[in-house]
């Protein structure tokens, strides 16, 4: 007898797109529940469209966007947006980077200024560049260099596994390349990638959709059309052997490792995708998930486990190539190896049995819990919305994915299991220096 | 930006601000004394709950065991069980705890709410703290304990609090390893009878649920949860003591960790809205003079930050920044230069409107989601409070005046009554610090 299936719900947010003349794609989601609007621009571009030499250029641009603009003097922007009640940020992901604002609704017409006023030019000095590489060298040193397992896995298995620069390189970026940066690699990188072609605007919340509408075409009407550049193939083969490195993290007390196998495409293969997205669920999320029961309770062999797609943590913002992933620490003295064997014993397992009576059903309807949670926050739905926009045209399919994931079956996820295999894997290990 | 600097473009205006609304409430006192508090967002399908239970005074190693293993099984369940019956409803219960209460907290499709309190209410009243599962959770938690140890970010914290409360409870908040080691199931059963019970403990469920209903789901699932045990009150905690900076020894490091204590009041105290004000000019948002100071223009750090921190037994202000280690003594020179200006002259007009701007936006954003209303009603219910709070709070925002602001910050904010924490290489930023202040070094330790 099956187990007891919970349904799973749907949010029905509308969505209005258009375009404007110069090539600014737009997608406007109302929802009046609360006095509150999420803005989000996205930019069609970011690690991997670094030039060699220039590693960490993509987020070190995103700081100077917020460095002043055309009619914008420094630090403008976050007094106009804080001095408004909103709260505003930037992120650089590997195929695109964001910049939005949380704010009361009736501030839409300010957060839409700002945002135009950028779009047109933000203001490239040497000052403003030399601050900013201080500022991002400290960003780094916090969250890489002066901590334990800094930048693991998402920077050190990239190299591991990937072979050409665009997709194996250090995105926060080495310190030699990022203080060689000037003020013409912007200028250049602004006109190539900035360009209202290659960008989204969306905006979620408390908005009239006719008012909006007028208010994007005021604003970002006469920002100087130019056209999305090609995106290069980013395209490697799968790898036909196992890979294996490892370092020594000198502040690290325990051992840790992380494995990556290449999934389908995202974008034009989703429904071969979507059943490595619910996989990684089924292996790992919470204490009744396969692996976490096996390896973390059963055998004590680790401490700690995770999994996911996508090198950052989210699977519906990506683009070919990238991978499912697993990590784990160890206990002290903890032996990596037995730890992969056992992900593989665990792989053959699920590949050959399928998930057990209800493991899949209720790894989906905590996935849509999931989904609805990140929803419910206005700037949640405009990030993702512009960012499926702009890599799927999209916008709506956000709507769907709780049921989507929903409509994996058993036989997809077996499938998707089988493919794992170790002649596929590449592994890092973090060695402890650390141990006291 | 001056008159005659009129830009091609200027700056939209504000549309009216929309008043703060209340959602819709409801509030029970079941007979086992639990408080239940149902408050309407109907956004997503989901419900968000948070079951805050006072835990003053609980031994530090057990109440964190406590935490770690109260959903690893109950009379009728084993842990896998528990997470995968909560899972099928698209739910999950996590567990933490610190000296003023143990939480569980969680979220699920609203269809499973039933089944969630259900299980909540098997976990509150029939844990078993099987022998196996506390053995791996022991590991686990040493395990989590010594990687804490090895952050900066931890220690820095560590250092602080040692300094800040001296002898009060709030002073070591993370357990030593051997001090879990030697915690046994039996220990944590009795320590659930003792203390895991329902008096003084506030439940909230926020979501897509009618109110009233929510509460009879909740009084159904949670009336026959029932203890004889016991609370314990928390003396008040100390005032802040200056004295030398506490250098604490980490050597290699290539940032410094530089953490401020203030003096500050609870959220009903008549200076707290425009304390929190002149906090907010000072480093408590991104356009503070000290954010726009030692980032925007000297670039020494990514992400300082104040804030002004809750606990039943006390509020403090809390300042903290990671710095280059090259110039860690130029940067407590600048955080001193910027709260001895904000101590003794009176914000501009302007300033002081951004920053209230910001606060009551802000308020507006906080509650705009299912968890953020549930985090916000359960802290609030934590120290008394309810949303209705919200409101007199707002008010108070709104009424502070340039010279309230300037007169909190001449009694909160001033240099003279900071304590200060830097971890650190001693080595290399001890000099340009005993420049500017005496101090005292010690070794790191966790």
């Amino acid at each position: 007898m099956a187990a007891r299936r919970s349904r799973i719900p749907a949010t029905k947010y509308p969505v209005e797109r258009f375009t404007l003349d110069n090539g600014l794609r737009v997608v406007l989601t109302p929802d009046r529940s609360a006095p509150v609007i999420g803005v989000a621009v996205v930019y069609d571009v970011g690690i991997r469209s670094e030039p060699e030499g220039r590693t960490g250029f993509a987020h070190l641009f995103e700081h100077l966007m917020f460095q002043g603009s055309e009619n914008l003097e420094k630090l403008a922007h976050f007094r106009h947006v804080q001095g408004a009640g909103g709260t505003f940020n930037g992120s650089t992901h590997h195929d695109y980077t964001d910049y939005y604002e949380t704010l009361p609704s009736n501030a839409l017409e300010r957060a839409l200024f700002l945002e135009a006023d950028r779009m047109r030019g933000p203001r490239l000095t040497e000052e403003n560049l030399r601050n900013q590489v201080d500022v991002v060298k400290e960003e780094i040193r916090v969250n890489v260099l002066n901590r334990p397992y800094g930048g693991f896995p998402w920077l050190t298995l990239p190299p591991v596994m990937f072979d050409t620069f665009p997709n194996a390189h250090d995105g926060y970026g080495s310190f030699d390349d990022l203080e060689s940066a000037t003020v013409d690699d912007a200028a250049d990188f602004f006109r190539r990638y900035y360009a209202s072609g290659n960008a989204v605007l969306a905006i979620s919340g408390d908005v009239d959709v006719a008012e909006a509408t007028a208010l994007v075409q005021r604003h970002f009407g006469d920002v100087p059309a130019r056209p999305a550049p090609d995106r290069p193939d980013f395209a490697e083969p799968d790898l036909t052997a196992e890979r294996r490195s490892s370092y020594t993290d000198a502040l690290a007390p325990l051992p840790a490792v992380a494995s990556a196998w290449r999934v389908p495409d995202p974008i034009t293969d989703f429904a071969g995708y979507l059943p490595y997205v619910v996989l990684a669920e089924v292996l790992t999320d919470g204490d009744a998930s396969r692996l976490v029961e096996r390896l973390v309770q059963r055998d004590r062999a680790v401490t700690s486990l995770g999994g996911y797609v996508g090198f950052m943590g989210d699977p519906f913002d990506v683009r070919d190539p990238t991978a499912l992933l697993l990590q784990a620490h160890l206990p002290p003295g903890g032996d990596v190896d037995k730890v992969l064997r056992t992900v593989d014993e665990e792989l053959d397992r699920l590949a050959t049995d399928g998930p057990t009576d209800g493991e899949l059903a209720r790894t989906q309807a905590r996935m849509a819990t999931h989904l609805l949670r990140d929803t419910d926050a206005v700037l949640g739905r405009a990030l993702r919305m512009a960012v499926l926009e702009q890599q799927r045209g999209e916008p709506g399919l956000l709507n769907d994915l709780p049921r989507l994931v929903g409509e994996v079956t058993d036989e997809q996820v077996r499938a998707a299991a089988a493919t794992l295999r170790p002649e596929r894997r590449a592994s890092i290990e973090v060695v402890p220096g650390g141990a006291r | 930006m001056s008159v005659a600097d009129v830009s091609p473009r200027a700056l939209p205006p504000l549309g009216p601000n929309r008043r703060l609304k209340l959602p819709k409430q409801a509030e029970r006192r079941l007979g086992n004394g639990l408080t239940v508090i149902a408050v309407r967002r109907p956004a997503v399908p989901l419900v968000e709950l948070r079951l805050w239970m006072p835990t003053g005074r609980t031994h530090l190693a057990r109440g964190a065991m406590l935490a770690q293993t109260m959903l690893s099984g109950t009379q009728s369940m084993t842990s896998v069980q528990i997470a995968a019956e909560l899972q099928a409803v698209g739910g999950g219960l996590s567990a933490g705890i610190d000296p003023d209460r143990l939480m569980l907290s969680g979220a699920g499709l609203v269809t499973g709410l039933d089944r969630m309190l259900e299980i909540l209410a098997d976990v509150l009243t029939g844990a078993t703290y099987p022998g196996q599962e506390v053995g791996t959770e022991r590991d686990r938690l040493v395990d989590r304990i010594q990687v804490a140890q090895s952050q900066p970010a931890h220690l820095a914290r560590t250092a602080l609090l040692r300094r800040v409360y001296g002898k009060h409870p709030y002073a070591v908040q993370t357990p030593e390893p051997e001090q879990v080691r030697a915690v046994r199931p039996a220990a944590l059963r009795r320590l659930h009878a003792e203390r895991v019970h329902p008096a003084d403990a506030v439940l909230v469920l926020v979501g897509d649920v009618q109110p009233e209903r929510a509460l009879d789901a909740a009084e159904k699932a949670l009336a026959a949860w029932n203890g004889a045990g016991h609370t314990a009150e928390l003396p008040p905690a100390p005032p802040l003591e200056p004295g030398p900076l506490l250098l604490v020894d980490r050597p290699g490091s290539v940032q410094s960790s530089l953490r401020i204590a203030l003096p500050a009041v609870p959220r009903t105290h008549p200076d707290h809205a425009a304390l929190q004000l002149a906090n907010l000019l000072f480093g408590g948002y991104f356009s503070s003079r000290w954010v726009e100071n030692i980032r925007e223009d000297k670039g020494y750090t990514y992400g300082p930050h104040s804030l002004v921190e809750h606990s039943v037994a006390g509020s403090v202000l809390v300042a903290g920044a990671e710095v280059a280690t090259e110039v860690t003594g130029p940067a407590l020179l600048e955080t001193t230069y910027e709260l001895g200006r904000l101590a003794t002259l009176p914000p501009k007009p302007d300033e002081l409107e951004q920053a209230r701007q910001y606060a009551l936006g802000t308020l507006q954003l906080g509650m705009s989601t299912q968890a953020g209303l549930a985090s916000l009603t359960s802290a609030y219910a934590g120290s008394g409070l309810r949303l209705e709070f919200l409101a007199e709070h707002a008010a108070r925002l709104a009424k502070a005046t340039v010279d309230d602001v300037a007169e909190v910050a001449q009694r909160y904010l001033a240099p003279a009554r900071a304590v200060t924490v830097v971890l650190g290489d001693a080595e290399r930023v001890a000099p340009a610090l005993s420049a500017l202040a005496p101090v005292r070094t010690e070794p790191v330790r966790p």
